[in-house]
Parts: structure tokens; sequence; C-alpha cells
């Protein structure tokens, strides 16, 4: 951790405008593929709305405007010769609540590689299903049952088939949006291990409310307030010896 | 009297009789309350004084009301009864036939219906006629006042502050939104009981099997006496009703209800979608004989020179194609916001996971909405079906009524719905085979209507309980 690499996304001055209203004010933050960014902070307070500026989601909404430049791999993500199928392939994401589609296990990691051409033959798709599943944890617990209903899962398996969704077309970052929230601690547990594993070969951004996960999984935290970035360090020092009162009380709780 | 007359008059009772019991109660409650300690809170008296007025109404406007309605049912009876007695009836002949007719002219006469009289018997009777007319209606309208002053003075003796009126009229009020519910309900089943009836009798004179099964329909040569075996299959009607309601029409339909729902939900922007949807929804309202005429009048023989270019010469000008293709065009509005609803329903969550893995919008409608949406719009088909096999102006005026039995879709077919309005137009009997055969054709309409909406709102409902 100590020599510099160039991160993997960087973002500078970002503003992001809901209509009139200003969500997101000049943040600037760097992401990196060795370690694993956390993004804490109060409810309303713009971690999902910078999070999905990561990759281009705000398109999606019709009022959303965003200024300033966010960069991958040095090259801009929201200049006109981004292609935002391209950019989302690289950039993968993972919601709050688990999304499967309506369709098979396997239609459902076949899913991405499908649309983006990345297997020509049914024995190839089938070698990265398994190993998707494999690397969300899932296999052992889905192998024999392939062409049921992804929907019919339970929760947490439907997030780990989330998660093996997003990692089968090999994206360079993951974006994860609370993705613990609608799961129990076992099933979390298993998220977070996973991510562990994860570590390393995708630059991880994770929005979370729980510190223990941010302290548990991250080993970089970012803490925003009121659509700015109050905060951004490694995280054993967020949380041991933050720098800004606000960082404080809301992590020891004192934040009203 | 007559009856708009003393229907004012009550009205016009009911109408003092709320005004005073209001004033009555009004007028208690001062009182009440200054009889009753300050320090408690609730008015002394029970009900509100429009309450009081109201009840009092009730009991001036019912029981009078439900008299007159009973008395207009009895009076035509009671008027005959004693126009009989009069000496100038022992000169009408016995049989049961010219006796009522001369009775039916008298009366005509004697109401103002008719200026004179065929048979010279009735001129005797019209002044009896007359004369018992105004006994009864007089005598009817005295005991309808006498009843809404009894009421009245009831209703009025019982104001009191304590006295529950509000709960009474409440009562009342609830009554009469139940009655109405059943109307609508009782109606229903009287339909169908009627439908059911009439059919039966019609499977005595015909085998429900070759009703169902039978390949020819001729119900002409059953009333021309040629009997009623193969007269009546009614095989070429439903192929008829399917070929047009539910194979041409749904091919216009599915695909564009199907894809202006696609464009309404995730293409248009917010300011066009507010302008397109209404419009397309009036389509929905354009009444059936006005499509009608647009196909008869323009789309048939359109088809027929359209047949005749390609080369089929026997086209008819009516044709179970322009039949079809218009009934297609009425139905788009109901696919396609069956279709928007349950496109909109499918949660965003989804559509969001799709474009996240890099999907375009429409790989996203192709491979994660539709067939998300597949039950809605299946139950949405359906209803639209169901519409469609029931419709029956413009196959009326385009399909034509020669029952053929065929797959080319520039001949003349016939549906139920048009075979129906043909059986039971113009004159008939009503206990010919020809003419039952109507209900029999009704009743399995309903039957094959019924299970297809039972069966898509159950599809639609399941679906709906898949997303909450
Ligand atoms: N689609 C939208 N249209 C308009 N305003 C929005 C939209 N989405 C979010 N906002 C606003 O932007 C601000 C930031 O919202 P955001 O969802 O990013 O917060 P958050 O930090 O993720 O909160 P939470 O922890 O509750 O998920 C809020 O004030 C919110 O009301
Ligand atoms: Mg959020």
């Amino acid at each position: 951790m100590s020599q510099p690499t160039p991160p993997k996304m960087s973002a500078r001055n970002v503003n992001v405008y809901y209509g009139e209203k200003q969500a997101i004010q000049n943040v600037s933050i760097d992401v990196d593929t060795d370690n694993v960014t956390a993004f804490i902070g109060p409810s309303g307070c713009g971690k999902s709305t910078f999070l999905r500026t990561l990759n281009r989601m705000n398109d999606t909404v019709a009022s959303a405007r965003v200024e300033g430049e966010i960069t991958l791999d040095g090259e801009n993500i929201y200049s006109s010769g981004m292609d935002v199928v391209q950019l989302r392939a690289r950039v993968g994401m993972v919601f709050q609540k688990p999304n499967p589609f309506p369709k098979s296990i396997y239609d459902n990691i076949a899913y991405g590689p499908r649309i983006h051409g990345l297997a020509s033959a049914k024995a190839d798709l089938d070698v990265i299903v398994e190993s998707s599943l494999r690397r969300a944890g899932l296999w052992d617990e889905v192998k024999d049952r392939l062409k049921d209903s992804g929907t019919a899962l339970s929760g947490g398996q439907q997030q780990r088939l989330c998660i093996g969704r997003a990692i089968a077309v090999e994206p360079e970052v993951i974006l994860m949006d609370e993705p613990c929230s609608a799961l129990d601690p076992i099933a979390t547990a298993k998220i977070e291990e996973l991510i562990h594993e994860l570590r390393g070969r995708y630059a991880i951004v994770i929005v979370t409310h729980n510190m223990q996960q941010a302290a548990r999984v991250s080993q970089r935290t970012a803490f925003f307030h009121l659509g700015t970035l109050v905060e951004y360090g490694s995280t054993s020092e967020i949380f041991t010896n933050p720098r800004e009162d606000r960082t404080k009380d809301y992590i020891t709780g004192r934040y009203g | 009297m007559n009856g708009v007359a003393i229907i004012t008059l009550i009205l016009g009772l009911g109408l003092i009789a709320w005004l005073s019991a209001r004033a009555k109660a009004m007028r208690l409650a001062p009182a009440a309350s200054q009889t009753g300690d300050r320090s408690r809170k609730r008015p002394l008296l029970h009900s509100l004084p429009s309450y009081h007025g109201w009840y009092a109404a009730l009991w001036v406007l019912g029981p009078a009301l439900v008299f007159l309605a009973i008395w207009a049912n009895v009076m035509p009876g009671l008027v005959t009864g004693r126009v009989l007695q009069d000496p100038a009836a022992a000169a009408l002949p016995m049989d049961a036939m010219s006796r009522s007719a001369i009775l039916s002219e008298a009366r005509n006469i004697a109401q103002g219906n008719a200026q004179a009289a065929f048979d010279p018997r009735a001129n005797a009777l019209i002044e009896p006629y007359r004369s018992a007319n105004r006994f009864y209606s007089l005598g009817g309208a005295l005991a309808a006042l006498m009843l809404a002053l009894a009421g009245g003075a009831f209703a009025f003796t019982r104001i009191r502050p304590d006295f529950r009126a509000r709960t009474k009229v409440e009562r009342v009020v609830m009554s009469a939104l139940l009655l109405a519910s059943l109307i609508a309900i009782v109606t229903t089943v009287g339909i169908v009981g009627s439908l059911l009836w009439e059919s039966l009798r019609f499977f005595s004179m015909v085998s429900p099997l070759d009703f169902l099964f039978g390949l020819k329909w001729s119900p002409q040569s059953a009333a021309m006496g040629y009997g009623n075996e193969n007269a009546f299959g009614a095989v070429p009607l439903f192929w008829g009703t399917i070929f047009i309601g539910a194979i041409i029409a749904m091919f216009v339909a599915i695909p564009l209800g199907l894809m202006s729902a696609i464009y309404l939900t995730q293409y248009a922007k917010p300011a066009a979608r507010a302008w397109l949807k209404p419009m397309l929804e009036v389509l929905a309202g354009v009444p059936t004989v006005v499509y009608g005429y647009f196909a008869a009048l323009t789309i048939a023989p359109n088809m027929r020179d359209f047949a005749a270019w390609i080369g089929i010469h026997n086209a008819s000008s009516e044709s179970a194609l322009a039949a079809g293709l218009v009934m297609g065009v009425m139905i788009i509005p109901f696919v396609s916001s069956m279709a928007d609803d349950s496109i909109n329903s499918v949660p965003q969550s989804m559509r969001d996971g799709s474009l996240a893995m890099g999907a375009t919008t429409s790989e996203t409608i192709r491979q994660v909405l539709i067939p998300a949406a597949l039950p809605g719009v299946v139950g949405g088909v359906l209803l639209a079906v169901s519409r469609a096999i029931g419709e029956t102006m413009i196959v009326v005026m385009a399909a034509g009524l020669a029952a053929n039995l065929t797959l080319n879709p520039f001949a003349s077919v016939t549906t139920v719905t048009t075979q129906i309005v043909q059986l039971l137009t113009g004159d008939q009997e009503f206990d010919s085979a020809k003419t039952l055969a109507a209900f029999a054709l009704g009743l399995v309409l309903f039957v094959v209507t019924l299970l297809l909406n039972i069966v898509a709102l159950q599809v639609v409902k399941r679906y709906r309980e898949a997303y909450e």
C-alpha cells in the first residue's frame, strides 16, 4: 500500500443536481483496486447519488445533471466518446434490494455475457456461469438447480446471485449500494467474506450504514455529509482518529 | 287526479315535513341546553336538527310513494273489474280473445291513446272506463295523501331531544345503498336465468351435440319447415367469431398495442406521454357503430380490391379481414393500457439492474421488462379477446351473414353476435327453434366470455401479487 498506484477511478469537483436542487457539492475522490472503499454518512447525504455517477446510472433519472470530471483509467466517462454500455460493463453495480431478473439462475448470470457477446459457444457460457457462481460463493448451493428461477432463492442467495451477475462480465469496478441492508447477519457475513475475496481483483466501492461493516470490509472510508465529502482516508484512521468533529460525532453515534 | 300531480304534492309535503321537523328540533335544542347543566359537554339534542328533518321527510315520502307504486300496478285490474260490472259489458262476446281486444280498444280511447274504435261495441265501454279510472285514481291519490300525512304526524310526535333520528336516517341510507347494489346483481342473475331457461327450451328441440358440433348453420331452412336437424350447427359461427375476434383482430391489436405501450412507458417524454395516452384512450370511446361503418364503407371495399389485385377474384365485399382489422384497431387501447400497467408495475429496480449490466434500453425491454410483464400482458390480451368476441356492431356491418367455414380472410364469415341480431330482429314467434337459437348462442357467448374474464383476472391478480 506504500507505493502509489494510479487510481482506477477518480472524481474531480463533481456537482450533481436534481432539477434545481444540488445533491452533491464539489466532491473529489480517488478509488483504487487494492482497497475496498466505503461510503458512509447520514441518510440523504448523497452517497447513492454519488455512487450512481460512477457508472452513469444517473442518466436514467431525467432531472439529474452531473458537472465535473470523473475518469476511469484516465478516460473521462462523461465525455461524448464514452459508450455508456461499455462503461457499465466495466463498472458493475449491486443494488440495495436484491433484484434478480425473473429468469433462471443460469440465465441471470448469463445475461451480461450474452448482451456483451462474451461467449460464443454454450460451453464457454457454462464456464463463465460456473466460475461466476463460484466466485460469488453460491455455486455449491445452486449447482443442481440452475434452471430454477432466480427469484425463488432466499434474500441472501439472491444478493449473491446479483453479485455473481455483476462479476460475470469481468468488470473492473464494482459499486455496491447498501448490499446487506435487506439481509440477516449470516447472509451479511457471507457477503462480507465475498467482498474480502474479491478485493484486489476489482476496485470495490460499498455504501453502508453499518459502521462495523465499514470497519470490517473496507480499507478506505469516505464520510459524506449534506452532499459534501467531509473526510476521506484510511478506514483505521477515520474510525480511531478522525480529523473532523462531524465525522467523529457520526461514527460514535452522537450525530443528531 | 293524475300521477304527476299527486307525486308533486307528496314531494311538497315531504319538503314541508323536513322544514317543520327541523324547525321543531331546533326549537327543542336551545331549550334543552338551557335547562341542562353547562358543564356537560354533550349537547342534549342527540341528533342534528336536519336529521330530524330527514326522518320526518322519509316517513312522509316512503310509505306514500311505495303505496303509489303498488297502486299503479293493481289499478288496471281493478278498473277492468269495475268496467265488467257495468251493464254495457253484458253485450261483450264470451270468447276471451275478442273480449280482451274490445276491452283494450275501449281503454285506449278512454286514455286518449286512440281516436276511434274499429269495433262499435267498444264505444259503449268508453264512458264506464273513464269513470272507473277517475274513481280509482282519485281513491289511490287520497289514500296516498292520507298515508303521507299519517307518516308525517307519526314522525313529528317522535321528535324529542333524545330521539336517535340520525341512527334511523343512516340506517335507511344504508339500506338504499344496499338495494342499489343488489339491483345490479339481481339483474345479472335474472339475465342468466332467462338465457338458461330459453336455451333449455331450444335444447329440447335441437340436441346440444348437434348445436355445438354441427357444421351447417341454416336456421332459415328450419323456419321454412325443413325440420330442425342439421340446421343449427353452430361451428361456422364459432369459427367466424374466433377468426375475426381472436385471430385477425389480435394480429392487429397485440403488436400495435404492445408497441405503443412500450413507447409510452419507456421512450416517451413525460410531456409526450401526457398527450398521447389520453388520445389513445379516446379510441376506446368511439362508438362501435362508427367503427362499423368505417369497416363496411372504407375498409371492406379496399380489401376486396386488394384481393382482386393479388389475384383472388371471388372475394366478397364483406370480409372477415375488414371486420377483423377494424376490430383490432378498436381493441388497441385495451391491450395497450393493460400492457402499460403491467410494464409499469415491473419494479424499477429490475430495469436498473439490467441497465447497470450495460444493457441498452431496447435489450432491457426485450429481455427483462416484457418477460417480467408477460403475465399481465397475457391477462390484458384475454380481456381484449373476450371483448372482441362479444363485439357486435362492427361484425354486423362488415363481416356478412354467410355461415362459411373458411380460412380465407377475404371470404365473408358470420359471428355469434351477428346471428343473434339476425335471429331476433324482424318478425318472430318466440317458441320456434330459430328464435330460441339466439338464446343458446347468447348462453355460449356468455359462458365463454365469463371464463375468459375469470382466467384473465386471475392471471393479472397472480402477477400483481408477485410484485406486491
Ligand atoms: N431521483 C431523484 N430526484 C430528485 N431528488 C433526488 C433523487 N434521488 C435522490 N434525490 C435527493 O438527493 C439527495 C441525496 O439522495 P441519496 O439517495 O443520494 O442519499 P443517500 O445518502 O443514498 O441516502 P440513504 O442513506 O437514505 O440511501 C436527497 O436529498 C434526495 O432527496
Ligand atoms: Mg442510498
